[in-house]
């Protein structure tokens, strides 16, 4: 193929003798953008890395072929590679906050490939840097080029990230999980930036397990699982008729288009994709809008003070929880969703406001009056390992949830909320340091069900989560709300997740809630500007046909 | 912005004033524990064979047969002035003595600092290469060094630059050459625990995604130690700078002692043997002085190496 930035063929990588990666073939052209999918373990981000030279000491990298503009890299050295990286092919990782030098400013840091590959002195490379921040549209660059990456917004710090590696223009750039664990907002920025990198004739890599992310930017889709191509193709046709369960499984895997009530898992029809989709499961009994809240708060502030300044994390907030009911809470990180969790919660003392459990009083309670009630309500938060003691096996972990709760705690009272979570009983005997993401989060599940809760508080519960591995853990909190009926407040940043998981949703921002209302009403007809914004910017799959019918929303 | 610094700044003082207290307390009554008779002290120590009427006058004279408390309101008075008294041995104002002896200790304690730092960096840096081997063998090395005691590092030292290859005095000359032995005497042990801190520290920096940011921009190996991980290593690196300080000058007593140094250490070392009250808390309270004043130096530097800290502190 002539023309082509990056050609791969027969693309093998191995660690001590296992293989990981088994005979990739990948073209990477001018202008073009091209998505490598999996769920993680994949082998995608090895793959990335290698084409960097980058697979880490001990890795056995093999090529049929491998040609980085023209140049054939095979069992090029490093110093080889070090003439490449950053003027042939640059990388863009996730999160700048940890992918930038927090110690030095973003100058500094885009300057880099500059002083390294043309030897430019710092006078001038800061001048190159100054126009390319300029044309990247960074307000005040003569002010942000001497910031640090902490000092920054989230939009601005991705922003500077992606400069740093297209400060040469390379031919190539690969970007590994750019918007994983961003605000939409920021995710949009990201997105855009690489859409406009390779309008400028950069052939771009994505590499992502959020198809939502790939489906609106990618020209070509491929899907690797366990280390070889599955499934690949132009993005509509990959995405709208997928043939094959990898391909399948990461579809389902984003709920944005699944009505509520629909478990993800069998959304995906791993076996047929003709087969119609299944019914929504019905609402427990006697849930509506109307009935009477369990747990109700009204007018919640919460303000920290700090060395003489203040930070109004929560202001003048109201919501209701019903049981059999699940309210979405969504806004960006910093917005006070965790904040208004714990003054549920009761964790924290609201400055002004009440929250009432079945009408008495509660956050007003002392903590020894509230402790009777405290087994009524249960938790989740999104990593799961930081909320447990380390030094506890999972069985003792579930032992202390059970007769905190005033629950039998013997091995059967165990093992039935091992069944209840959907993991097996041996599991009992592990540490949760043994055990992967997903087990861990239902593991924590386990726990806050423990007590046989009527409420339950999810604060970004799949956030840390693999895309299918969410998905399951979704379907399992759905489950488990209609055989118990609980009171759900499901909190997220990602509005796609809250969206399938929500009777009624409440957009926060800056501590307020904007709107508050019907899920589906809310999504169809936005009165709020920010709303509409949050929507816009949140990825979507869109390849033209629609694969599970109208998104309707219950 | 303006009340919140000024808040910031009367906080830090306060402290520094309460540390300054808590030192001038706990010196006053542990040096009341050690058995012996200040008044024996006055009057040129215990061999002095002094006649009980003169004993008795020396301690009206210097209210020592007052009950301890009224004592210790009388020295945190004279205190509070910025009088540091006589000294009982020396018979000369303590504010003179330290003032004395106070540069040739510095001298010392800044000196070993600084090896230690150019001792921890350089061991740090080879051992943070790839490679078990350089790991393992700087490990034994930092854990030995830390472990060694002033004394028993001071003898080899005299032991083999001095008396066997005879490059080197075994005693203070006033000379910079015999600034030596004494400064790497005390510089060993901390830059074992200086490096070791930076090592673990420079080996996380280079676990972390900027540094695969930086490689991928085609940054060499030695330019990641360089430009991105020593910076990070060596902030807490600063910070435990502070206590350093504190550690050399207790390690100055031994040294300054072995090696023959005029200076605050041996200073602190006669004035308890000789139970001479006024010159130990006048040499404890100035050591104290300047500890607090390295530690507030030193988190100075932290917050302009990393805007997190200034931030945090601000």
């Amino acid at each position: 193929m002539s023309g082509a930035a990056l050609t791969v063929r027969g693309l093998r990588i191995g660690y001590g003798g296992t293989a990981v990666v088994r005979g990739v073939d990948l073209d990477l052209a001018p202008g073009r953008i091209v998505a490598l999918v999996g769920e993680s373990g994949s082998g995608k981000s090895v793959t990335a890395r290698a084409l960097l030279g980058l697979a880490g000491r001990g890795a056995e990298v093999e090529a049929e072929r491998f040609e980085l503009d023209g140049e054939d890299v095979r069992g090029a050295g490093e110093r080889r590679w070090r003439r490449l990286r950053g003027a042939k092919v640059g990388l863009v990782l996730q999160d700048a906050l940890a992918s930038l030098d927090p110690l030095r400013p973003i100058g500094r840091e885009i300057g880099d490939a500059l002083r390294l590959h043309l030897g430019l002195r710092p006078a001038a490379a800061r001048q190159r840097v100054l126009e390319l921040l300029e044309r990247l549209e960074l307000p005040h660059p003569a002010l942000t080029i001497d910031r640090r990456s902490g000092e920054l917004s989230g939009g601005m710090r991705q922003r500077a990230l992606i400069a740093a590696a297209v400060v040469l223009d390379p031919p190539v750039l690969i970007a590994d999980e750019p918007t994983t664990a961003l605000d939409v907002g920021v995710q949009a920025t990201v997105l855009q930036l690489l859409r406009e990198a390779a309008d400028r004739g950069t052939a771009v890599l994505l590499i992502s397990h959020d198809l939502a992310v790939v489906s609106g930017i990618a020209d070509e889709v491929l899907v690797l699982a366990d280390g070889a191509v599955v499934e690949r193709g132009p993005t509509a046709e990959v995405l709208g008729a997928p043939r094959h369960p990898a391909t399948r499984a990461l579809i389902a895997a984003v709920p944005t288009e699944v009505p509520r009530g629909v478990p993800l898992l069998e959304a995906a029809r791993l076996d047929d994709p003709n087969a119609p989709l299944p019914a929504a499961a019905a609402p427990p009994a006697g849930s509506t809008a109307d009935s009477a809240p369990i747990l109700e708060a009204s007018g919640l502030r919460r303000v920290y003070r700090s060395r003489g300044s203040e930070l109004v994390a929560v202001d003048d907030v109201s919501l209701a929880l019903r049981p059999g009911r699940t309210l979405g809470l969504v806004g960006e990180s910093g917005s006070g969703k965790t904040t208004l969790a714990r003054l549920l919660l009761a964790l924290e003392r609201p400055d002004a406001g009440a929250v009432r459990l079945d009408g008495g009083p509660w956050s007003e309670s002392s903590e020894a009056a509230r402790r009777p009630d405290r087994r009524r309500m249960g938790a989740i938060w999104q990593d799961p390992y930081g909320s447990f003691d380390p030094r506890w096996g999972v069985a003792r972990l579930l032992r202390d949830a059970l007769s905190v709760g005033g629950q039998e705690s013997d091995e059967r009272a165990v093992h039935e909320l091992l069944d209840l979570v959907r993991l097996p009983t041996a599991i009992a005997a592990s540490h949760p340091l043994e055990l992967s993401g997903g087990q861990r989060q239902r593991v924590a599940i386990a726990r806050a069900l423990a007590a046989r809760p009527e409420i339950l508080i999810a604060d970004e519960p799949v956030s840390a989560l693999d895309v299918t591995v969410q998905a399951a853990v979704l379907d399992l909190l759905d489950e488990l709300q209609r055989e118990r009926g609980l009171a759900m407040l499901f909190i997220s940043h990602d509005l796609g997740v809250v969206r399938h998981m929500s009777d009624e949703l409440a957009v926060m921002r800056h501590g307020r809630v904007l709107e508050h209302g019907d899920a589906g009403r809310l999504f169809a007809a936005p009165q709020h500007a920010y709303t509409a914004a949050l929507i816009r910017h949140s990825p979507r799959l869109a390849w033209g046909g629609d694969a599970h019918g109208p998104a309707s929303t219950r | 912005m303006r009340a919140r610094r000024i808040r910031a700044i009367a906080l830090r003082l306060g402290g520094a004033l309460f540390v300054l207290w808590a030192v001038a307390t706990l010196t006053f009554f542990a040096i009341h524990l050690v058995p012996g008779d200040p008044a024996q002290a006055i009057l040129g120590g215990p061999g002095s064979q002094a006649p009980q009427e003169t004993l008795d006058r020396v301690r009206a004279e210097y209210g020592l047969d007052q009950p301890l408390v009224v004592q210790y309101a009388a020295m945190l008075g004279r205190l509070l002035t910025g009088d540091l008294g006589t000294s009982y041995s020396l018979k000369a104002p303590v504010a003179e003595l330290i003032g004395g002896q106070l540069l040739g200790t510095l001298t010392l304690a800044l000196a070993a600092l600084a090896l230690a730092w150019v001792i921890a960096i350089g061991l740090a840096l080879w051992s943070s290469a790839p490679g078990r081997v350089a790991r393992g063998v700087a490990g034994a090395i930092e854990l030995t060094a830390a472990a060694l005691p002033h004394f028993w590092l001071a003898t080899v030292l005299i032991a083999v630059f001095a008396t066997g290859l005879g490059w080197l005095p075994p005693v203070a000359n006033g000379g910079a050459s015999g600034l030596v032995l004494p400064v790497v005497t005390l510089a060993v042990p901390l830059a074992g625990f200086l490096a070791q801190l930076m090592r673990e520290h420079l080996l996380d920096a280079l676990e972390r995604p900027f540094t695969v940011s930086a490689l991928a921009r085609g940054e060499t190996a030695s330019g990641i130690r360089l430009r991105h991980a020593l910076r990070h290593a060596a902030l807490p690196a600063v910070q435990l700078s502070g206590w350093a300080i504190g550690y050399l000058i207790s390690g100055a007593v031994v040294v300054e002692t072995i090696f023959a140094r005029p200076g605050l250490g041996r200073t602190l070392l006669r004035a308890t043997e000789l139970r001479d009250v006024p010159l130990v808390t006048g040499v404890v309270l100035v050591v104290a002085l300047v500890y607090v004043l390295m530690t507030v130096l030193t988190d100075l530097v932290a917050a302009l190496a990393d805007p997190r800290v200034r931030t945090a502190a601000a």
